[in-house]
């Protein structure tokens, strides 16, 4: 047992320590404070179809855009030692051209959602470029460098449709954003599942992850040994743009309507603290895809909570602060080597008194 | 590592300033700083009545977009008139803009100010050149002299008139879910008011009063963690037409029933035209809206087809059941497309 422990704290989990640390306080204060929190029922929807219902269901579903952007975040953060703040913007604008190119045809049929997902990738990786060439060639601070995009992109997005929120329906969309008739999972967490399989396979087939790392490490011993650093770093944007473009089609799907000011609302903060969270170092570096992936559930766990609790959701984002500087703390690199420290210490002095109990 | 410090200090402080923006300015889309330039209407008429019109920019919200085009609808050159236009966010685009439309030389001076302070200057100087001032929307810091008429919102009348609507469907019980918008702005301010009354008198629950900034899925969010906590409601009270979509996707995904002959009766407010089609379709029960229609009744005022009784005339506001409504009135009275 103890064994164990001490195991988990000297890099058992290795960076994933803190985020599971997160999830399981968090699950272990819900199940003192309420335990039918985590009950799961199966319950008809108004199509007919039985569905998974209930807060675990809701919080897994609701943070998928969340996970999504995490993910390329983590590439970006990486590659760069920055983070992009203008997923949010990019995403009303990925929505908007998403919108826009289903309302330009007539009905909308399976081939017209798949062709505006295309071009929503399309325009959202161009932005992505746009950000990329200002870091990578220009060698702006990436915070500042999207803070451009930041600044106008729900203005892109409002230039897009004209309108303040343009709704389209269809069956195809409510299926991608709610449920496809026969499967009781929400889409969205399918979705969140594949865009993660897809990360994992060009990691195992493509050289990307070790190259991101090393460009994030040292770019120029990097630069040295032959990689693009340039490159890389554009490509951690263009990647982080297809996320973008993901993450708006889902929003859209969700509701069926625009609304380039509040779709994906303050996610860039959420995207950032994702990735903190799970333990990826924001100056660049190591990182693992699937500490933000537990990162962005930790925020919507903590959201969802919240909410269950009945606290006023002005009151929220002030809780959300609290737990988040507590876990930031906790996983910051000072209090990591003191809590070290001490385990060593009382294992010193613990060995002398076991020593002498067996005598 | 002095650089980057530096990089980083000019960045905060960039953000800070974008922040504050957001902050002091009432409207959600303070990203949007592009002020629009003034242009005139084509072929102006000799003798046409001259107008000039300071807004807020249509980006700002569904019903600015309403707005700007009711004003350019009634103020065309068909009607007798030569439209100005100048659209801004901030007050002092605006201050200058109107300065501009003075020295111009219109007859008259349409205001919606971006803020209510600071406009003693202009309208005096208004006042000396014998350019007649007309309010809109909006109501401005300054004495009742230097203005002909201000045409206003009553925003606590819209939420008393939905209200007053949700206390005659005569429901044995009324157990409501109320997802305001963003604290503090007036609509919200106005929509909560007649509710919380309510509330207070204990003739209704409050099951849950949340804000959700506006949002359509924070909306969702607040109603699935009310459904899965298992609590009774049977009215969704939401602030914005948004916020009710949200609401309802989360019914939808629960099976609950909604509308005219559904267990919850839900409410939205701004009567975009795809909100009043879901009345006229029965799956929402009302929609209540602050009216975006000015112009007419200014045109009126200034054509002399009816005098002002008072400064403050407000604007009638209107309300729709789904059971009355009708593909007229979506037509008429719907915001956007």
């Amino acid at each position: 047992m103890k064994k164990k422990s001490k195991s988990i704290f000297q890099g058992g989990l290795g960076q994933l320590t803190i985020p599971v640390i997160a999830i399981a306080l968090l699950v272990l204060f819900n199940l003192i404070r309420d335990p039918s929190f985590f009950s799961i029922g199966i319950t008809h929807n108004n199509d007919g179809n039985a569905v998974l219902a209930g807060n675990l269901i809701s919080i897994v579903n609701s943070a998928s855009e969340l996970a999504v952007l995490a993910m390329g975040m983590t590439l970006v953060t990486a590659a760069c030692g920055g983070q992009d703040i203008s997923v949010g913007a990019a995403a009303a604008i990925a929505g908007s051209t998403f919108v826009k190119v289903l309302k330009s045809g007539g009905s909308i049929s399976g081939l017209t959602v798949l062709a505006a997902f295309l071009m929503a990738c399309v325009v959202a990786m161009l932005f992505g470029t746009f950000n990329g060439t200002l870091v990578a060639v220009f060698k702006i601070q990436p915070m500042i460098a999207t803070l451009i995009l930041y600044t106008c992109g729900r203005s892109i997005a409002y230039w897009i449709n004209g309108g303040a929120t343009p709704t389209v329906s269809s069956p195809i969309l409510t299926g991608i954003g709610s449920f496809i008739p026969g499967i009781p999972i929400p889409t969205p967490v399918i979705i969140v599942v594949v865009v993660a399989v897809i990360f994992r396979l060009v990691f195992h087939f493509t050289s990307l992850e070790l190259f991101t790392q090393s460009v994030g490490i040292n770019g120029s011993a990097a630069r040295l040994n032959g990689i693009n650093v340039t490159g890389i770093k554009l490509l951690s944007f263009i990647i982080l743009g297809l996320c973008v473009a993901v993450a708006g089609c889902i929003g859209v799907c969700r509701l069926g309507l625009i609304n380039h000011e509040t779709l994906l609302l303050d996610v860039e903060m959420d995207t950032i603290l994702a990735v903190a969270i799970g333990g990826n170092s924001l100056g660049g570096g190591k990182f693992r895809i699937s500490g933000s992936i537990i990162g962005a559930y930790v925020i919507q766990m903590l959201t969802i909570t919240l909410y269950a609790m009945k606290v006023s959701s002005t009151d929220v984002k002030a809780y959300k602060a609290i737990v988040i500087i507590i876990l930031v703390v906790i996983g910051s690199p000072v209090v990591k080597s003191r809590f070290e420290k001490m385990m060593r210490q009382r294992q010193e002095r613990k060995v002398p008194v076991t020593a002498k109990g067996a005598k | 590592m002095k650089k980057l410090g530096a990089l980083l200090l000019a960045g905060t402080l960039m953000m800070s300033f974008v922040l504050g923006g957001c902050g002091s300015s009432s409207a959600p889309a303070s990203s949007d700083s592009g002020a629009k330039e003034s242009k005139a209407t084509e072929a102006p008429a000799s003798g046409a009545i001259k107008v000039g019109v300071v807004n807020n920019p249509p980006s700002e919200s569904g019903y600015r977009e309403a707005n700007v085009k009711d004003m350019e609808s009634v103020f065309s050159a068909d009607n007798g008139y030569e439209l100005k236009t100048f659209y801004s966010l901030k007050n002092d685009e605006q201050l200058q803009a109107a300065q501009g439309f003075i020295t111009e030389g219109v007859d008259y001076l349409l205001i919606s100010a971006a803020e209510t302070t600071g406009w003693d200057d202009v309208l005096k100087s208004a006042e000396e050149a014998g350019v007649k001032v007309y309010l809109f929307d909006r109501m401005i810091d300054v004495d009742e002299s230097l203005y002909e008429a201000a045409v206003v919102s009553d925003m606590s009348a819209e939420g008393k008139l939905a209200v007053d609507w949700l206390l005659a469907q005569n429901l044995p019980e009324y157990n409501v879910i109320h997802i305001q918008g963003a604290m503090g702005s007036d609509a919200q301010i106005g929509r909560t008011g007649a509710l919380d009354e309510q509330f207070a008198s204990g003739k209704m629950t409050k099951v849950v009063q949340q804000t959700a900034t506006w949002d359509e899925a924070e909306a969702k969010k607040i109603v699935e963690s009310v459904i899965n906590s298992g609590e009774k409601f049977n009215v969704i009270y939401a602030e914005n037409d948004g916020m009710a979509k949200g609401a309802v996707a989360a019914l939808d995904e629960a099976g609950i029933t909604h509308g005219v002959d559904g267990d919850v009766v839900v409410m939205g407010f701004d009567c975009n035209k795809w909100a009043l089609r879901e009345l006229l379709a029965g799956k929402w029960n009302y929609d209540g809206q602050c009216s975006p229609f000015q112009a007419q009744v200014i045109s009126d005022l200034i054509k002399g087809n009816k005098t002002a009784s008072e400064k403050k005339i407000i604007n009638e506001e209107k309300g729709f059941d789904a059971k009355t409504i009708t593909q007229e009135d979506i037509d008429t009275y719907g915001l956007g497309e």
